[in-house]
């Protein structure tokens, strides 16, 4: 009797074993997959009229407009969240680590990190776009600029969070020393605590960075997309993903080619991205999630 | 030298602290103003599509609500083929993604060797730094030809069973909800795994080694006793997988087939909230866009409860880890 009971124990340990085995084999089959899919499609179709031409010319173009638009709207992104997110983050940390406000913003912030991107975008279309519109009578609708906001949102939750939890690393005693020596709480915040914490601070940027150069669904209605080659933050603005959202829903076989081949600049990027931050800072456990 | 200079100080000593009191006054309000901006946004997101979608959601709120037409011609609009879409989708993609995590998360800290866990976590994570357009465009050049081709199979045997088998027939073109469904999955698993794996290593060592003590086999020391100590961690990593998957866009758009239908079938097409919007948005105009924006406040409602639960859930542990 207790025999065949252990057996029967034994029996469903091993198959629950086996079972977890399966799902780890599954999970990393499907990133394996992904991955060479993206790989076989793209390798061939990079050529180096990617980079020089413009999609205006459709499937005997290029990315130029797309890629030189991402990166813009990145800059763009990175400048305005980077300031208020490091700034938003060292208020919770430093200057409400117990307060109301504090345990508030902590929360919403994390609700924030996981809101749909796509009402984001609705959102920057609302606020931005539809005002800009309005003011220029319809000259300036749709802009660069208003991608940006849009990516500065998503990015700014990850940039809070890393900066509050990387400043909540830095040792009391090295806010009690400098507090001690007399220095306003200010200076000792900005020259002390994010000096010592300034690789966390980086690496949530990264992250943040890693986090907006895919996104896709919240520049549709705010940068919109623009076939020609434009610098200028106030025109319609092309960018990667969305040239390989329209480039993908063609028909046309051969601008599928060069979707592939933008796709595989993004998942390069953001992958190297997140495996940089990754490999640089395994000490420090930053939740992205 | 020094002592000279300790002697004159170029600003008096009450003048100086006064005037850095009053820089840390300024300080505090620069930086109360950006943490406030984290809330303006998602205020302001609520707000902003409320205001959009004001000429739907409140000249016609209950029929917008409980209709399931969609006709721009005619101007008329209802929510419900969009609702439908996004709740079975995200349905399809926990019952997938759940156990599928809670197997990773088990073998990555009970069963396997030490040097394998860092390298196989880390490749668990990469899946969610993988943009979703990606996802998008495997799922439709790779994804939905290999689902046309196992759909007739699901058909000929799921298909069979009596009424759970009306889930499983249809056409099988590869596109539908089941597909997107599926690529939800491997989207969302990243999350809810790494939750699981965060929490399942802070159940203190001597609870499993006293039940290893007793005779208990992993399996039964990772059901038993892992699994209640973290429950309500597990679950807010589940509701956290959820929102992510009800506000998915780019990865469900080209797989879900866009077509507003409510069907019993899972291999049939249909369409969710944030594909409707991504689909139709620029070409929209007038009553059109304003209820593509009034279904992205009922999105955006809907994740914000999903997540407030799940941060909920989460916070329950990190408190009972801070004692």
């Amino acid at each position: 009797m207790s025999a065949s009971v252990y057996a029967r124990r034994r029996a469903i340990n091993v198959v629950a074993l086996f079972l977890s085995g399966c799902a780890t084999v599954l999970g990393l089959v499907f990133l394996a997959w992904i991955l060479w899919t993206t790989l076989k499609n793209g390798v061939g179709a990079i050529t180096p009229r990617l980079f020089t031409k413009i999609t205006a010319y459709a499937d005997q173009g290029g990315l130029s407009n797309a890629i030189a638009g991402s990166l813009i709207m990145d800059v763009i992104a990175l400048l305005i969240c980077t300031p208020v997110g490091v700034l938003a983050g060292t208020f919770l940390a430093e200057y409400a680590h117990r307060s109301k406000l504090g345990a508030a913003v902590r929360f919403l912030n994390d609700i924030l990190l996981s809101a749909p991107s796509i009402v984001l975008g609705l959102f920057v279309y609302v606020i931005v776009v539809v005002p800009m519109s309005n003011l220029t009578h319809g000259s300036i609708s749709f802009s660069g600029i208003a991608g940006a906001v849009a990516l500065a949102l998503i990015g700014l939750p990850v940039i809070v969070r890393t900066t509050d939890e990387m400043l909540q690393l830095v040792p009391g005693t090295l806010r009690e020393a400098a507090l001690s020596l007399g220095i306003p709480q200010w200076k000792m915040t900005v020259q002390v605590l994010m000096r010592s914490a300034a690789s966390g601070i980086v690496t949530g940027v990264l992250l943040a960075l890693a986090r907006l150069a895919g996104e896709t669904a919240p520049l549709l209605f705010t940068a919109f997309g623009n076939n020609f080659m434009t610098l200028h933050p106030l025109d319609k603005m092309e960018s990667l993903p969305v040239a390989i959202y329209q480039y993908t829903n063609d028909p046309n076989p051969a601008l599928h080619a060069i979707a592939w081949a933008g796709a595989l600049l993004i998942t390069l990027f953001v992958l190297a991205l997140s495996l940089l931050t990754r490999l640089l800072f395994s000490r420090k456990k930053v939740h992205h999630d | 030298m020094q002592a000279a200079r300790a002697d004159t100080p170029a600003v008096p000593a009450e003048a100086r602290s006064r005037a850095d009191a009053r820089h840390d006054a300024w300080f505090r309000h620069i930086l109360r103003l950006c943490a406030l901006l984290v809330l303006a946004a998602l205020l302001g997101a609520a707000l902003s599509t409320l205001w959009g979608g004001r000429e739907v959601l409140f000249a016609h709120g209950f029929h917008f609500l409980g209709s399931d037409a969609w006709n721009p011609v005619t101007d008329d609009y209802g929510a419900l083929a969009p609702i439908f879409g996004t709740l079975v989708t995200s349905l399809i993609a926990l019952v997938l993604a759940v156990p599928t995590s809670f197997g990773i998360a088990l073998f990555l800290t009970e069963i396997a060797p030490n040097w394998l866990r860092g390298p196989v976590a880390t490749a668990i994570e990469l899946l969610a730094s993988i943009p979703s357009i990606i996802y998008g465009m495997w799922g439709l050049f790779v994804f939905v030809p290999f689902m046309s081709r196992i759909e007739p199979a699901l058909s000929d045997t799921l298909g069979r069973i009596p009424l759970l088998g009306r889930l499983f027939q249809g056409p099988p073109m590869g596109l539908g909800v089941l597909t997107a469904g599926i690529v939800l999955a491997v989207m969302i698993l990243p999350f809810i795994c790494s939750v699981m794996r965060e929490v399942f290593r802070t159940v203190p060592t001597r609870l499993k080694e006293s039940s290893y003590a007793l005779g208990s086999t992993t399996w039964e020391v990772v059901w038993d006793i892992v699994l209640p100590y973290t429950r309500s961690a597990v679950i807010g990593g589940i509701f956290l997988g959820l929102g992510r998957a009800l506000g998915e866009t780019m990865a469900v758009t080209f797989v879900l087939g866009n077509s507003y239908n409510i069907t019993s079938s899972l291999l049939m097409p249909g369409t969710s909230i944030s594909s409707s919007i991504a689909n139709e948005f620029n070409e929209a105009v007038g009553t059109h866009r304003s209820a593509l924006i009034a279904l992205g406040f009922l999105l955006f409602v809907v994740t914000f409860i999903v997540l407030l639960i799940a941060r909920l859930m989460l916070r329950q542990l990190a408190k009972r880890e801070g004692n």
